[in-house]
């Protein structure tokens, strides 16, 4: 066995030191009727040729997203990544080493997480940053939970714009919390009634309001109003960015008023990977630090007061808290923050904008010539790189019909939200720097051929 | 002066005094660099990635561009590289040498899992895709869900929690909803305390309270006291088996029966599965949710501190309150169910997606290298080496506990009493020596512990190196060499650095120097 590396002389050596004729006699606290005489009805051990065969066969049961026109995106979205982020990562100094409990021996990982969490706070716009989450949903969980303990209040209202399976996280995290969630319906022809909902709903028992930007639907939207209102009533703004690209063109959260910003940063330096790893993204103000759930990255300085970073604030979390934590988190996303770091270092302000701004002119591309086919109606005014198409019938069926033409044009609104009659005929289709305008051309000749 | 074919200096006649008393006018000290930070040496206009000019065009943003500077600095892809590369090298790895810390299991990184995780067809995936084009994904979530179903003796698995401490929250959760099913949630989870700190995190914020049980002198949950608290209160008990301390739960089956008696559930923490794997099933010891570390028993990499993954095996009675999604097969293929039923009893989602699904192709790729013969080996190895090291050790430091450990070996610092030197500085010195310091001070039962896990990816020539290194240092800490451990690590990048005055004045991130004076 190919990671095992002693031989039968070493065990009996080894044995013979601890004074026992064979391994079992080390497993003699287990209960006999639990100890297993045979191997577990699994295959046994296998070489690298066939553990290879097996998961490229997996692979071609797939449709890889790049190799068909590729629309898709509601959280997740498929960029490119320079090939020294994937290169860099898998150092074995940064993929094998664990959380970085002795700094002495982890300045490598500390200092890359103390430049993750500066970028971060840049590119929110907020003024700090933790060492990410498990990914945007559950950040954004762990958001309402802490402007429950900054604020002490218990009601958390929730725009119809955030990502439903968000909503759905923030639910199960709360369930047995006595936090308060109520979420409005989405109206995504009507975006401004959502924030205006908002504004007229926050009162002074207003924990928090939670705002996808762009929203689920890709509207854009002005969060000054709202950031107001909150702030007026003694609440905190929660913002909620699934597509962080959208920053490099689009006036941050924090410009905007934001007090918490989440974010899932999957979009830069990590690949779609079927929904995870992804990176959670978590920001807010210099105040609210110590309510801050997750790790968090420090400078200090050596004996000799050489600069040096170290895992910091630790009496908010399990190992001293226990019961009294702010949070039962107790690990980040690490590598994947690390993607983001290179990722993020590579691009710089000049290449994050450029990339934005290709997304963004993509989409208008993809908006004006889906004007073109009969009976699609766009809902978007303001956008970033997604839109929502109205088709003449239900979407789901359409876009099937489109798969099995090996063109995966967006997520149908029912996959998220089935049964609801007023979402049916809605498609949501985003448009990065992959998306060429022959794939374009390929969605709308397949859109019209299946509306027709 | 030697010389070697070259002509070249092989070897300096004058070595002017130790290396350290040499001072280099870079700050460098060979390959050990010094790096500064990317806000120090990047700039917002250079960039390492080529895209096309778009040109000018007329954005709809509805008037909300983003015109203020990001403050970004950007690096060509020759800084990059070299930056994080030169980083990489500050870092200990296991890659690089034995990671011996306790309830962590540091174990190789196979590169085979890694490579398939990056096979085209399973990495560009998205989790939206309709579910007839991802048939492969789901395939493989199943077959990974059989494997563990199959190793831990349990019906059902949850597969989306994405770390440890997120498997417990849904574990958890689930036997809440199941006794909220029975009429009565209940009021109090019993805890022991040698458990890992998340166990009352989680049970607190499943709106339990949390009862610690003391360990007795055996290093196992004290019988008497937990059956003391045992009663129609106790919703949950949440035990590590084997445990922190290294050791299995010998009354494990006296334990779940008086919990199965008492109307509650038992929940394990699945954290040190790598000793039992193979040889023991869970499920035969009445276990009804336990999460498994994907990246501690099957290999997936730490990564600096996570991405794990945390799935959750259910017995019967939990399995209905399973969380959403889930993979299930009809008719020959494979549907997520994404949402609930009307009369469903699932919990919801506990994340956006489907779980850590480059963490699951990594496992199962792990698992099938092992095989049933090999994954048996794996736990046998692990037991192996951990009683080899306490064997190796007992007589020049103090176990805690008598008899065998399983994949772990306790020691406290009794050993040390008089030589000046504590458990953190034995351990900083470690460092010194090569070696990642085991866990300390954890678990908390026994005063200055010293949790030691070297599993069975360490060949016994690297132990034995391990071993001695041990011993010199004991014999060093106990004939008074003091000055060896109050100042380690010497040899490190940085020395021991000063992490009170993190925590009193926060730092945490870069600030412009100028922005900064203007602060203070």
């Amino acid at each position: 066995m190919r990671y095992l590396p002693h031989t039968d002389a070493d065990r009996r050596e080894m044995l013979a030191k601890i004074g026992i004729k064979s391994v079992d006699d080390l497993f003699c606290d287990v209960p006999e009727k639990a100890r297993l005489k045979d191997l577990v009805d699994l295959p046994l051990h296998a070489g690298e040729l066939e553990i290879d065969r097996y998961f490229r066969g997996l692979g071609e049961e797939n449709t890889q997203a790049g190799a068909v026109p590729f629309f898709v995106g509601c959280g997740a979205y498929r960029h490119h990544v320079p090939a020294s982020v994937d290169h860099l990562i898998q150092r074995g100094e940064f993929l094998t080493s664990y959380t970085p409990y002795q700094p002495e021996i982890s300045q490598g990982t500390l200092q890359s997480l103390f430049e993750f969490q500066t970028q971060v706070a840049q590119l929110t716009g907020m003024e700090v940053a933790n060492a990410s989450m498990y990914d945007g949903s559950t950040g954004c969980a762990e958001a309402v939970l802490m402007a429950r303990r900054v604020t002490r209040r218990k009601k958390a209202l929730i725009s119809g714009g955030l990502h439903a399976h968000y909503i759905s996280v923030a639910r199960t995290e709360t369930k047995h919390t006595d936090d308060e969630l109520i979420s409005f319906a989405p109206k995504p022809a009507a975006p401004g009634d959502d924030i205006d909902a908002l504004i007229a709903a926050v009162d002074g028992d207003t924990a928090c309001v939670v705002m996808q930007n762009p929203d689920f639907f890709g509207h854009v939207h002005d969060l000054r109003p709202l950031a107001d209102a909150v702030r007026a009533a003694g609440g905190l703004l929660i913002v909620v960015v699934t597509e962080v690209i959208s920053m490099g063109a689009i006036m941050s959260p924090g410009e905007m008023g934001a007090d918490i910003v989440v974010c899932e940063g999957q979009s830069i330096g990590n690949g779609l990977n079927f929904g995870g790893p992804y990176l959670g993204l978590f920001a807010c103000k210099q105040k609210y630090i110590r309510h801050m759930p997750g790790r968090l990255c420090g400078e200090t300085v050596d004996a000799t007061g050489a600069r040096g970073y170290v895992l910091t604030l630790s009496t908010r979390e399990q190992h001293i808290r226990r019961e009294k934590a702010t949070s039962n988190i107790c690990t980040n996303s690490g590598l994947c923050a690390l993607a983001f770091t290179i990722h993020m270092s590579l691009l710089g302000e000049a290449g994050l904008r450029r990339v934005a701004a290709i997304n963004h002119k993509k989409t208008l591309e993809l908006k004006a010539r889906l004007a073109d086919v009969p009976g699609v109606k766009i809902l978007n005014e303001a956008f970033f790189n997604e839109i929502t198409a109205v088709l003449p019938k239900a979407a789901e069926p359409v876009v099937e019909a489109l798969a099995a033409k090996d063109i995966l044009a967006g997520v149908p609104a029912s996959r998220l939200y089935p049964g609801d009659p007023d979402l049916e005929n809605l498609l949501i289709l985003a448009a990065t720097e992959m998306v060429t305008s022959e794939d374009i051309a390929a969605l709308v000749e397949a859109l019209k051929g299946e509306l027709a | 002066m030697s010389m070697n074919s070259q002509g070249r200096a092989s070897r300096a006649d004058n070595i002017p005094g130790n290396a350290d008393s040499i001072e280099t006018f870079t700050g460098h000290r060979g390959l050990e660099q010094q790096e500064k930070l990317i806000f120090e040496v990047g700039d917002p206009s250079r960039t390492g990635v080529d895209f096309a000019d778009p040109g000018k065009f007329d954005p709809a943003f509805g008037g909300l561009e983003r015109h203020a500077p990001i403050g970004l600095p950007g690096l060509s892809e020759p800084e990059a590289v070299r930056h994080y590369s030169r980083l990489s090298r500050k870092n200990y790895a296991i890659d690089m040498g034995m990671y011996p810390l306790g309830s962590c299991t540091m174990k190789h990184n196979p590169r085979l899992n890694e490579k398939m995780a990056r096979v085209p067809g399973l990495a560009d995936v998205h989790p939206l895709q309709p579910q007839s084009t991802v048939q492969g994904s789901l395939r493989l979530m199943q077959e990974l869900a059989h494997w563990l179903k199959t190793l831990t003796g349990m019906p059902a698995v949850a597969m989306s929690p994405k770390a440890g401490a997120h498997g417990e929250l849904c574990g958890l959760m689930a036997i809440r909803a199941a006794l909220e099913a029975r009429g009565n949630a209940r009021k109090t989870v019993l805890v022991p305390e040698s458990a890992h700190g998340t166990n009352p995190a989680t049970a607190a914020l499943c709106g339990y309270g949390v009862k610690a049980i003391p360990a007795d002198s055996r290093g196992r949950v004290d019988l008497a006291a937990f059956e003391a608290e045992l009663n129609e209160d106790a919703a949950a008990v949440m035990i590590t088996n084997p445990n922190t301390c290294g050791l299995f739960e010998n009354e494990i089956a006296k334990l779940a029966d008086a919990v199965h008696d008492a109307g509650a559930l038992f929940y394990c923490d699945g954290a040190n599965f790598n000793a039992i794997v193979g040889r023991v099933r869970p499920g035969d010891l009445g276990v009804d949710a336990m999460h498994i570390n994907l990246h501690k028993t099957f290999s997936t990499p730490h990564g600096g501190g996570g991405p794990g993954s945390g799935p959750v095996v259910f017995s019967e009675a939990l399995a209905p309150f399973a969380p959403l999604p889930y993979v299930v097969e009809e008719n020959g293929a494979f549907k997520i169910k994404e949402h609930p039923d009307a009369d469903d009893t699932a919990l919801g989602r506990l994340t956006a997606f489907h779980g850590q699904m480059g963490m699951f192709i990594r496992a199962l790729a792990y698992m099938m290298s092992h095989g049933s013969d090999g994954l048996r080996q794996v736990a046998e190895d692990a037991v192996l080496n951990a009683n080899y090291v306490m064997a190796s050790l007992k007589d020049v430091m103090t176990p805690s506990f008598d008899g065998p450990c399983m994949h772990e070996c306790l020691f406290d610092d009794r050993f040390l009493k008089g030589t000046g030197v504590e458990t953190l500085d034995f351990a900083k010195a470690m460092i010194d020596e090569g070696f990642h310091p085991m866990t300390m001070y954890f678990p908390l039962v026994v005063h200055g512990a010293m949790l030691i896990e070297p599993t069975e990816t360490e060949s016994k020539d690297s132990i034995d190196t391990f071993i001695g290194m041990m011993r010199s240092l004991t014999r060093a800490a106990k004939s008074g060499d003091t000055a060896r451990f109050s100042g380690a690590p010497y040899l490190a990048p940085l020395q021991r650095l000063d992490e009170t005055r993190a925590a009193r004045n926060p730092v945490l991130r870069w600030t412009p120097p100028e922005q900064r004076a203007a602060a203070e």
